[in-house]
C-alpha cells in the first residue's frame, strides 16, 4: 500500500533529484483525520479564500451564486478576499464577509490563496468567457499547495439563450485544464447549479473546498432542487441520529466508508460475508456501530437486510453499495462464474436490495442511495469486461433511479474511484502499478478515505439537491476522462 | 458648574515654513521653534503681555530635558508668564488633539481663549545612551561603598559606548510606519500612479497657495526659510514615476516622492469663545464643532496601522448627523498617499463599511477637487506634532473665503502611529 516514490519526493535530497530530472513531483495531499476521537474540529479551509464573480462589472448577466457562495465563506469563517469590485464587494457586505481585498499588483507571497472560487454564471457569451480569463490570469499561480480552484456554473441546458448555453458548456474545458496546469495537489472542479436551487450549494462547496475532496479533482457537478426539506443539522456531525448501512465494510474502502459515516454522526450498520464477520464486527464495534453478516446474492439477502433494518433501527437514512470483487480475465477465457459473479454483487444486488428497501419503505425521506462505480467503468479496461460492465451498469443504476426517488425525497448518487491505495491494487505488477499512480493531475494513488469522504458528502443532509451524478475520484486521472 | 457648550471660535493660526531633516533648522531645537512660532502668533494677534486661558502643544520626537517643552516655550515668549501650559502628545495626531483639549475647555466655560500647537525636529533628535550602559551608571549612583562601586565599574564595555538612536518604528510590531503603510496600499489594491498624482497634486496646490499669496499670513519665515523647503513646484507624475520604491520591497508602489520626508517645523492655532474674540476685537474665522479619536488593534485583528480616522469619521458624522459628501473641504493628512486613498477606498466600500464600521450603508466617495485644496503633507512636509495646527489654521481660513451666503463645512482626518486617527469638523463663521 505504501507510495515509496512519494515518500521519496517528500524529502529534501529526493525532490532535489526528482525534479532535476523531470519526474512527477506528488506532494502530500492534505487530509481529515477519520479514526475517532477526533479531539479538534477540523477546519473546512485552511488559508485565505479569493472570491470572484463574472458579470458583476459591466457584464452581460448578473451572478446568480456569489451571494450564496459569500453567506457559505461566511458560515465556515474563512478568510476571504475579493477583487475590488463594487458588486462583488456589495455581495460581500450583504453575506457580513469581512472579506480583505485582492491586489493583483500585490507580489506573490504577500496574497496567496488555499481557495480560487468564481461564479461563472453571468457569463452569457463567449466573449464574456474572457472574465474568467482576467479572474484567473493573476491569481492561478499564487493557489497553495492542496488548494482548490471551484467554478460554478449554469447547467447549459437550463440556458435559455444558446450562446449562454454554450459559454457555460465551454467552462468544462476551462475547468479541466485548470485542473492539469495546478501543481502542489492542487484541485478543480466545476459545479452546475440550476436557477432556483442556489440554497443546495453549501455541502458541496464545503466538501470541495475542504480537505475532504483531496483526490477529487477535473470533476463537474450537478446541483439542483432540494429532493427533500433537510430539516436541521449541525455541520459537524451531519449524520447525528442517522442509519447507514454499508455493504462490504469489513475492509478497503468499505471500511473507510463506514469510519466517515461514523465520525460524520452515524450509526453504522456495517455488512458483509460471514467469513469476513471477525474483521467486519471489530470495524463496526470500533465505531460503535453494529453488523450483520450476509451474502448480498442470496435469494433471501434483500428482505434479510430489511427486516434487520426495520426491526433494529425501524428504517435507514443511508444506503452504500459499496461490496464489490474483480475477477480479471480477457473475455476469450472468462469463464461463466466469473462474469455472473461479478454482475451478480457489483450490479444486481444493488438493485434488488435498492428494491427491496424502497418496496418495504425503508428509506427514510431525505434518504441517500450511493452506488461505487470505477473509472474502469468509464473507460473500461483490458482483462476487466466483467467489472467495467457492471461499473458502466451501477451509473446506469444511478440515472435510472435518480427521477424516481426524488419524487419520493430520496437522492442517489455514485462514487467513481480511480487508482486507489489498496491491497487489490498493491497485487498490481509494478510497472501498471506505477502507471495507474502517476497518470493523474497529482501524480499518485488516491487512499480509501478519499473514496470514503465523497461518499460521506452525498450522505449529508444537506446534500438534498445533490443526485444523479458520477463524481469520480481519480486525481484526475487521464484514464476514462 | 456651565453645562451648556460654547461655541469655539478658530481666530487664526500660523506656523513656520516646514524644513527637511538636516536642513536649515537642523541646530534649531523644538523649544526653539515652538517658541518662535509662538511669538509669531501673539504679535499677528497683539496679544504681547496677555494672560491666555492655556497654551497645549507638544512634540513626538522629544528630548527628557523638554519635559515640560509647552511651559517652558511661553516662559520664553512674549505671553504674560502667568499663562499656564501643557504638553500633549499623541504622535502625528498629537497637534489636532491639542487643538481638541483647548477647544473642549472654552467649549465649557472653563478658559475664554487659549493656543493649540505643536512642533517636531528629525534633525534635533534624542540620541540616548546605551541601554546597558544606562543600567550601569544608575547602580553605580545607587551603591554606597567605594569598594562595590569598583566592582560595579568593571561592568563596563566598550560597545555600551554605542548610542540608542530612536527608530520610526512601531514597537509592537517591529516594521516602520512605511512597512504598514506598504501592506496597506497591498491589502486595498493601492497603485502606484494613483499615488503619485496625489503627490503631485500636493505639491501643485501648495505652489499655487505660496505663488497667490495666499499662504501669507499663515507662514511666518523662520531662520532664512520662507516656503516649506520640501515643496517642488514643478513636482509632475511624470517625475514622481522616475523614483524607486522605498517601502513595500523591489515592487513595492511607494516612493520617498509619495511619502512624506522626515522634517523640522512647528504650528500654532489660537482658539477662544466668541465673546472673547469679540471683546478683542478679531475676527472669527470659523468654529471648531466637533472631533472624535479613534484607535485600530493593528497587532492582534488584521487592520492597518494607519486606518484609525477611518473608524473616527463615521462616529462624528453619526453624531452630527451628517453624511460624508456633505463637506465643502476635506483635509485629510498625507503621511502616505497610499494612506489617503486607503481611507477614502474604505469609506467607498461596501464590505469595510459593513463588517469593520458597522453600517448600513457606505459612506460614500467624497470629491477630489475639495480634498487638500491648499496642498498637503506631501507638498508642505510633516513635523509631526506641527501638521494638525498647520490643518486647522488652513482649514479655518479656506472656510472664511467660502461663499458667505451659505454654510460651508470642512472635516480634517489625521493618522498617527500606534493605531491612531483624530478626525474634527470645522464650520465657517458666516453660517
Amino acid at each position: 500500500m505504501s507510495d515509496r516514490y512519494a515518500q521519496l519526493v517528500n524529502t529534501p535530497i529526493g525532490k532535489l533529484v526528482t525534479k532535476q530530472i523531470g519526474l512527477p513531483q506528488p506532494s502530500r495531499l492534505e487530509r481529515y483525520e477519520t479514526v475517532p476521537p477526533i479531539q479538534t474540529r477540523q477546519a473546512v479551509i485552511s488559508g485565505p479564500v479569493l472570491l470572484g464573480a463574472a458579470g458583476a462589472a459591466g457584464g452581460t448577466s448578473s451572478p446568480r451564486l456569489v451571494g450564496a457562495a459569500a453567506r457559505i465563506l461566511k458560515a465556515i469563517d474563512a478568510d476571504v478576499l475579493t477583487p475590488m469590485d463594487e458588486a462583488l464587494r456589495t455581495a460581500a457586505a450583504q453575506a457580513r464577509l469581512d472579506a480583505g481585498v485582492f491586489n493583483p499588483e500585490a507580489a506573490a507571497e504577500d496574497q496567496r490563496f488555499k481557495a480560487l472560487v468564481f461564479d461563472a454564471t453571468g457569463i452569457a457569451s463567449s466573449d464574456a468567457l474572457e472574465q474568467a480569463w482576467a479572474f484567473f490570469k493573476p491569481a492561478i499561480r499564487r493557489v497553495l499547495s492542496s488548494g482548490r480552484v471551484i467554478i460554478l456554473g449554469t447547467p447549459p441546458e437550463d440556458c435559455a439563450a444558446p450562446p449562454m448555453a454554450i459559454a457555460q458548456r465551454a467552462l468544462e474545458g476551462l475547468e479541466r485544464a485548470i485542473g492539469k496546469e495546478l501543481k502542489r495537489g492542487a484541485t478543480s472542479q466545476l459545479v452546475y447549479v440550476k436557477p432556483k436551487a442556489e440554497g443546495q450549494l453549501e455541502s458541496t462547496l464545503r466538501f470541495l473546498l475542504s480537505p475532504r475532496s483531496a483526490f477529487v479533482s477535473g470533476q463537474v457537478i450537478r446541483i439542483g432542487p432540494a429532493a427533500a426539506a433537510t430539516g436541521k443539522f449541525d455541520w459537524d456531525a451531519p449524520l447525528a441520529g442517522k442509519v447507514a448501512l454499508v455493504t462490504g465494510a469489513a475492509r478497503g474502502i468499505g471500511a473507510a466508508i463506514a469510519e466517515v459515516l461514523a465520525r460524520e454522526g452515524a450509526h453504522v450498520v456495517g455488512l458483509d460475508v460471514a467469513p469476513m464477520a471477525d474483521e467486519l464486527s471489530s470495524v463496526t464495534v470500533r465505531l460503535g456501530g453494529s453488523f450483520l453478516a450476509a451474502d448480498i446474492t442470496d435469494d433471501d439477502a434483500p428482505a434479510v437486510i430489511a427486516d434487520h433494518l426495520l426491526g433494529q433501527h425501524e428504517g435507514v437514512d443511508v444506503v452504500v453499495h459499496n461490496a464489490g470483487i474483480t475477477r480479471d480475465k480477457t473475455l476469450g477465457r472468462m469463464t461463466e462464474e466469473q462474469w455472473n459473479k461479478v454482475i451478480a454483487i457489483n450490479l444486481t444486488a444493488p438493485q434488488r436490495i435498492t428494491e427491496e428497501l424502497l418496496a418495504r419503505d425503508a428509506v427514510r425521506r431525505n434518504g441517500r442511495i450511493v452506488g461505487v462505480s470505477s473509472i474502469s467503468g468509464i473507460a473500461g479496461n483490458a482483462g476487466q469486461t466483467n467489472y467495467s460492465t457492471s461499473k458502466a451498469g451501477v451509473i446506469g443504476f444511478v440515472q435510472a433511479y435518480a427521477p424516481a426517488l426524488a419524487k419520493r425525497g430520496v437522492t442517489i448518487n455514485a462514487v467513481a474511484p480511480g487508482f486507489i491505495e489498496t491491497q487489490m491494487t498493491a497485487a498490481m505488477p509494478i510497472a501498471i502499478r506505477e502507471a495507474g499512480r502517476r497518470m493523474n493531475s497529482v501524480s499518485q494513488g488516491g487512499l480509501p478515505i478519499d473514496v470514503a469522504e465523497t461518499v460521506g458528502w452525498f450522505a449529508e443532509p444537506g446534500s438534498a439537491g445533490v443526485t444523479g451524478n458520477i463524481v469520480r475520484v481519480c486525481g484526475q486521472s487521464l484514464i476514462g476522462a | 458648574m456651565n453645562v451648556t457648550a460654547r461655541r469655539v471660535a478658530v481666530l487664526g493660526g500660523t506656523r513656520i515654513p516646514f524644513a527637511r531633516q538636516n536642513g536649515p533648522y537642523a541646530r534649531a531645537s523644538n523649544q526653539d521653534m515652538l517658541t518662535a512660532t509662538l511669538d509669531a502668533l501673539v504679535t499677528r494677534f497683539g496679544l504681547e503681555g496677555e494672560v491666555l486661558g492655556e497654551v497645549a502643544a507638544g512634540a513626538v520626537l522629544k528630548h527628557s530635558r523638554d519635559f515640560n517643552l509647552t511651559r517652558e516655550s511661553v516662559l520664553g515668549s512674549k505671553l504674560a508668564a502667568e499663562t499656564p501650559a501643557y504638553d500633549v502628545q499623541q504622535a502625528c495626531g498629537t497637534g489636532l488633539e491639542a487643538t481638541v483639549l483647548v477647544a473642549n475647555k472654552i467649549a465649557l466655560g472653563q478658559i475664554d481663549c487659549g493656543i493649540a500647537g505643536g512642533v517636531d525636529t528629525t534633525s534635533d533628535a534624542p540620541i540616548a545612551i546605551n541601554e546597558d550602559l544606562r543600567e550601569v551608571l544608575l547602580e553605580l549612583n545607587r551603591t554606597k561603598s567605594n569598594a562595590s562601586r569598583l566592582k560595579t565599574l568593571t561592568k563596563l564595555r566598550p560597545q555600551q559606548l554605542l548610542p540608542a538612536i530612536p527608530r520610526n518604528a512601531e514597537p509592537r510590531t517591529g516594521l516602520s510606519m512605511g512597512d504598514h503603510t506598504a501592506l496597506m496600499a497591498t491589502e486595498w489594491g493601492i497603485g502606484r500612479e494613483e499615488q503619485d498624482e496625489l503627490a503631485a497634486a500636493s505639491h501643485r496646490h501648495l505652489a499655487a497657495a505660496y505663488d497667490s499669496g495666499w499662504m501669507d499670513d499663515l507662514v511666518t519665515p523662520f531662520l532664512g526659510l520662507e516656503r516649506d523647503q520640501n515643496l517642488r513646484a514643478d513636482s509632475s507624475v511624470e517625475k514622481l514615476a522616475k523614483l524607486k520604491p522605498v517601502f513595500g520591497g523591489p515592487d513595492g508602489t511607494m516612493t520617498a516622492g509619495n511619502s512624506t520626508p522626515l522634517s523640522d517645523g512647528a504650528s500654532t492655532v489660537l482658539l477662544a469663545s466668541e465673546e472673547w474674540a469679540k471683546a478683542h476685537d478679531i475676527p472669527v474665522l470659523a468654529y471648531f464643532t466637533d472631533a472624535q479619536t479613534a484607535g485600530v488593534d493593528y497587532v492582534h485583528k488584521r487592520e492597518g496601522l494607519l486606518m484609525a480616522p477611518a473608524y473616527a469619521m463615521p462616529k462624528m458624522l453619526a453624531r452630527n448627523d451628517a453624511a460624508l459628501g456633505d463637506f465643502d473641504l476635506y483635509e485629510i493628512h498625507e503621511a502616505f498617499a497610499a494612506q489617503v486613498l486607503c481611507t477614502l477606498r474604505a469609506w467607498a466600500d461596501p464590505v469595510f463599511c459593513s463588517e469593520r464600521l458597522g453600517l448600513d450603508a457606505p459612506l460614500g466617495s467624497i470629491d477630489r477637487d475639495k480634498l487638500n485644496v491648499h496642498g498637503g503633507s506631501l507638498g508642505a512636509g510633516h513635523p509631526f506634532g506641527a501638521t494638525g495646527g498647520r490643518i486647522v489654521a488652513a482649514l479655518a481660513k479656506a472656510l472664511s473665503e467660502t461663499d458667505p451666503e451659505r454654510p460651508a463645512r470642512g472635516v480634517i482626518s489625521i493618522c498617527a502611529a500606534g493605531g491612531l486617527g483624530v478626525t474634527a469638523m470645522m464650520e465657517a463663521a458666516h453660517v
